[in-house]
C-alpha cells in the first residue's frame, strides 16, 4: 500500500479525474472530502462489506423455503383468530 | 423465450424482455449482471430474484415498503443517471430478505435497496448512506412475535 504524508487542506489525485482532499482533523478522526466521477461509486468500507455479508447470507439455500412461508401464513391466520 | 434452471422454481421459460440488467452485479456477486423476478406464492407479497447465469444464486425479496411503512430515502443523482430514471412511477423498489427459521424472524435489508427502472429493465442495489437503516431489520417487528424487552 502507497503510504503517503498530507496535511489539513492537502490533496491527494488519483488518475486523471479523483481528487481526495484532507478537508479537517480532530484527535483520531479525519474529514475526507472526494471529488470523483460519478460512475465511481464511494462507501465507508465497512458498509460495503456488511452489505457485501448480508447479500451472501440472503442468497444461502433455504431449506424449504415454500414450507416456511405457507407455515408463517398459517401462524398469522391464527393470531387473528386469537385478537377475536 | 429461453429455459432457465433455477434455485426454487425448477426449470421455468422466461422471454428476454423479464430480464433485469444490474451492470455493475451486485455487491458480493460482482459477475451477476441478468435476473429475473419470479413470484413465490401467488399473493404477490414475496418474489425470488434469481440469476440468470447461476442457478445457486437467488434472493427472496419482497416490496419494503409493505411491511415498514415510514421507510423513505433519496434516490441521489448518480444513481438516477446510471438507470436512466426519468419519472419515480418507473421506478421498483424491493429489499432483500435474509430468511430465517421460523420465518417470523426473517429480517430485511433496508441499507441496500434494489432498484429497478421498469422503463428500461436497468437496475442496481444502492447503498444508502443513512444510518437509520441497516442490514438486519425484523421483518415483523411490529407483529405477534415481537421480542420481549
Amino acid at each position: 500500500m502507497l503510504i503517503l504524508s498530507r496535511k489539513k487542506g492537502e490533496s491527494i489525485q488519483i488518475g486523471d479525474d479523483i481528487e481526495i482532499t484532507i478537508a479537517a482533523i480532530h484527535g483520531d478522526q479525519v474529514k475526507i472530502g472526494i471529488n470523483a466521477p460519478k460512475h465511481v461509486e464511494i462507501h465507508r468500507k465497512e458498509v460495503y462489506l456488511d452489505i457485501q455479508e448480508e447479500n451472501a447470507n440472503a442468497a444461502k439455500n433455504i431449506e424449504g423455503l415454500l414450507h416456511l412461508l405457507a407455515q408463517s401464513k398459517k401462524d398469522s391466520g391464527s393470531e387473528k383468530k386469537n385478537d377475536g | 423465450m429461453m429455459k432457465l434452471q433455477t434455485k426454487y422454481h425448477g426449470e421455468v421459460e422466461i422471454e428476454d424482455a423479464a430480464i433485469w440488467h444490474f451492470e455493475g452485479g451486485i455487491p458480493g456477486f460482482p459477475d451477476e449482471k441478468s435476473f429475473v423476478l419470479l413470484p413465490l406464492l401467488d399473493d404477490g407479497i414475496y418474489m425470488v430474484l434469481q440469476s440468470t447465469a447461476s442457478p445457486y444464486v437467488a434472493f427472496v425479496v419482497t416490496s419494503p415498503f409493505l411491511f415498514f411503512r415510514d421507510y423513505e430515502f433519496n434516490i441521489d443523482d448518480a444513481t438516477l443517471e446510471q438507470l436512466s430514471i426519468e419519472k419515480e412511477e418507473d421506478v421498483r423498489v424491493y429489499a432483500i430478505l435474509t430468511v430465517r427459521d421460523p420465518f417470523s424472524e426473517t429480517t430485511a435489508n433496508l441499507q441496500a435497496p434494489l432498484i429497478m427502472n421498469e422503463k428500461n429493465h436497468k437496475a442496481k442495489q444502492l447503498i444508502l448512506n443513512d444510518r437509520h437503516y441497516h442490514t438486519r431489520h425484523p421483518l415483523f417487528a411490529d407483529g405477534p412475535d415481537k421480542e420481549k424487552g
